[in-house]
């Protein structure tokens, strides 16, 4: 049953908004209109998704629907938003930063520019003009339009987002930041759209945060497509810190070549209702997945994971390790699926979800699903969902330790299996340094633009072990 | 008097586990409680350290003449309270260095002393796992993840010896240990030994009383002490068999 298009708010817009971005954007690059087009079909055809479908059974759209949205299709004065939303640049960590403000691309002077070895990082709208044949190459090949509402909406109607190109052999020394900053005078809708190639042999790391700098309410819909060549890497993360009334919906779409690395971890701290999405196609031999995520929720909030591995040769491996921690009346739904092909022989996959539950109002659905069609392979999976082990709270609070401290100790801890995975060392600081604070419920979305403001708190426990 | 246990009754769901129970420490003694598989030890010193799930149904424990009861664990392990585990528990993830430096300033914090510095904290982190012979690659671990068994119980007295605690129950710390790894425990309990604190051990065998000399025994026996003595008890309880003492107690019934 369609649900009807008048009981959406946010459907209303939609058409007047497609008429719009189609006109403003896409003129120079020739199949874009075309492109515009059948995705706004495909999205007329699939409408929102609703409760009905199997993968959105527990994921309940319509609160966040339930309301006008705005395009963010004005100009803004750069100048204004550099000062206001971005003021703070101390970077403990030495990196490149790219914003979004309102999903489109913030620049000082040149929106879009090479640095040295010819990697090309900047505005995907800017890449139509000047590498059209790059993105003829890649743009749209791995979202899936006519399937995934989101994509075909996010199709037609995305203004802009990040382009980065590393070209072969290439090493990207410092990790890449895109930070999207919503939140505005009024309540936004927000299409990102961001395109990631990596040539053979080139490796990349992508700081993907999605943070607030207010509590207005905002829709974000965001779809990154990701190339990985022969040999490359890219490790990558999602750092997502959004207000209470805000809702993600963040896709990540990879297709993996021979000997390919994806590494991507997604940090959720915060937010009204997040839907992550990560789709990987492993597509040559010796291709290797590693999917993690951590989930923090209270309150109301709701948070869905949903992963794709697709093994479509032999000699591929994937591990996926998503653990959350639920509190008051805060739901969270977790859906992994792997699909092993006929001819993925010597597959090796691995997935787990782990779930601690502090009420008994919170909720989790969680769904490990494995769908396996060649003979020799090695697949598990494993979801559990507890409470504090009660043993180890009793033997940390012998030894001096208040309850809270130990109840704290014991979330850090069962979260730390995934921070712990961090590559970059300020990275991880700061990450622990967030899920603490969250823990205590000292994190504000203040604590935006992730590695931007101040520098990591010191722990007031924690010591260098090399000292010993 | 440090530690006194007046007419004990606890039960588990329902189930009279300790009968009335009666014991006093005072500061510098060594008591030793021996008994059999089942009897009530564990769920003695549970009781004292404060773990949740015991009815107490008679009874009261004082501890410096404060009634422990009433006290959450971690307000009693503040007061001086260390319970060495029967069996530690593993805790993946939280660092053996987080572990004891978060309690050590907690418990400073309760005693109105400033946290430790680093610099201090590290130095008796060194000195004190050399007592046990814990090596750093232990230390640097998750508290008790991956230790072995002799490890774990090596790492109890550790964590006394960190925390420098006022009354230690170790409950059969012994168990499970080779002869070399027994003499470095009772060793370590022997050093700490001061004649402001006190030492309950708990155990199952006479074995551990040639490293650790009590200045007490006390037989617990169906949830009751039914005999207490000096060393020597130790020597004819192992001689004679926990058969003998319920042939003894049941005489005195009868
Ligand atoms: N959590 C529990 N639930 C039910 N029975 C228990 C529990 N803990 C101990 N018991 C019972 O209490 C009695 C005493 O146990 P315990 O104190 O461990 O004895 P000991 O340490 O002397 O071997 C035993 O019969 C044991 O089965
Ligand atoms: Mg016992």
């Amino acid at each position: 049953m369609k649900i009807e298009k008048n009981a959406i708010p946010a459907l209303k817009n939609i058409p007047h908004w497609f008429d719009i971005v189609s006109d403003k954007n896409g003129n120079s690059f020739t199949g874009l209109r075309a492109y515009r087009q059948s995705a706004f079909e495909d999205f007329n055809r699939l409408g929102f998704p609703n409760k009905k479908m199997e993968k959105w059974r527990h994921t309940d759209l319509s609160a966040s629907l339930s309301f006008d949205y705005s395009l963010a299709t004005q100009d803004f004065n750069m100048q204004d938003v550099l000062s206001d939303v971005f003021e703070c640049d101390v970077h403990d960590l030495e990196s490149f930063v790219v914003n979004l403000y309102k999903g489109r691309f913030v620049f000082k002077e040149n929106n879009l520019f090479t640095l040295p070895k010819g990697v090309i990082v900047g505005s995907i709208s800017a890449a139509f003009d000047q590498y059209p044949e790059l993105i003829e190459k890649h743009f749209g090949k791995y979202g899936k339009t006519d399937k995934n509402a989101f994509h075909a909406l996010n199709s037609a109607l995305f203004l802009d987002g990040l382009f980065v190109y590393v070209p072969k052999n290439v090493i990207v020394e410092k990790p890449l930041q895109l930070i999207n900053a919503v939140g505005a005078s009024d309540d936004v809708f927000v299409q990102n759209r961001n395109l990631i190639v990596l040539e053979e042999g080139s490796q990349l790391t992508l700081i993907h945060c999605d943070d607030s700098y207010n509590y207005k309410r905002s829709f974000t819909n965001s779809l990154t497509e990701v190339f990985i060549g022969d040999n490359a890497s890219l490790d990558h993360y999602r750092l997502q810190n959004i207000n209470n009334n805000s809702t993600l919906i963040s896709s990540l779409v990879v297709e993996q070549e021979r000997n390919a690395q994806l590494s991507t971890n997604s940090i959720i701290l915060n937010g009204g209702l997040i839907r992550n999405e990560t789709y990987t196609k492993l597509n040559g031999e010796g291709a290797n997945a590693s999917i993690l995520g951590v989930y923090l929720a209270d309150k109301n909030q709701h948070i869905d994971n949903q992963v794709f591995v697709d093994h479509a040769v032999p000699n591929c491996t994937s591990n996926e390790q998503f653990k959350g921690i639920l509190d008051d009346y805060a739901r969270a739904v977790f859906n992994g699926h792997i699909l092993v092909r006929k001819d993925a022989q010597k597959t090796l996959a691995y997935q787990n979800n782990a779930n601690i539950i502090l009420t008994d109002k919170a909720v989790i659905n969680t769904k490990p699903f494995l769908e396996i069609y060649a003979d020799d392979v090695k697949c598990s999976h494993g979801a559990t969902v507890g409470q504090l082990d009660e043993n180890a709270l009793f033997y940390i609070r012998q030894r001096g330790i208040s309850e809270d401290n130990a109840r704290m100790l014991l979330m850090y801890a069962f979260a730390a299996d995934v921070t712990q995975e961090i590559k970059i060392d300020s990275l991880r600081d700061r990450i622990e340094d967030m899920v603490k604070k969250r823990l205590r419920g000292e994190l504000s979305i203040c604590d935006q633009c992730v590695l931007q403001c101040s520098s990591p708190e010191k722990y007031n426990f924690e010591i260098d072990m090399s000292k010993i | 008097m440090l530690l006194q246990v007046k007419n004990l009754h606890v039960s588990i769901n329902g189930k009279e586990i300790l009968k009335g129970v009666n014991l006093e420490v005072n500061k510098g003694e060594v008591h030793a409680i021996m008994g059999p598989n089942g009897t009530g030890k564990s769920t003695l010193a549970a009781v004292i350290a404060g773990k949740n799930g015991y009815e107490i149904t008679q009874g009261e424990i004082l501890y410096n003449g404060k009634n422990l009861l009433d006290m959450p664990p971690e307000v009693r392990a503040q007061e001086g309270i260390f319970l060495g585990f029967q069996y530690p528990v593993e805790i993946p993830g939280v660092s053996m260095t987080n572990f004891m430096r978060t309690a050590l300033n907690e418990i400073r914090k309760y005693h109105g002393q400033e946290p430790m510095s680093a610099k201090d904290f590290l130095a008796r982190m060194t000195e004190k796992k050399d007592l046990v012979e814990l090596t750093s690659k232990l230390t640097n671990r998750s508290v008790n993840e991956g230790f072995s068994g002799g490890e774990k119980k090596k790492n109890e007295i550790f964590q006394m010896a960190m925390l420098d605690p006022q009354l230690s129950i170790l409950d059969e710390t012994d168990s499970g240990l080779d002869i070399d790894a027994l003499r470095i425990v009772a060793h370590g309990v022997n050093k700490l030994k001061t004649k402001e604190n006190a030492t309950v051990v708990i155990t199952h065998y006479q074995r551990l009383l040639d490293y650790i000399v009590p200045d007490f025994v006390h037989v617990l026996f169906e949830g009751k002490v039914v005999l207490s003595g000096g060393k020597e008890l130790a020597l004819e309880l192992e001689e004679k068999g926990y058969d003998w003492i319920k042939k003894e107690t049941e005489n005195h019934s009868k």
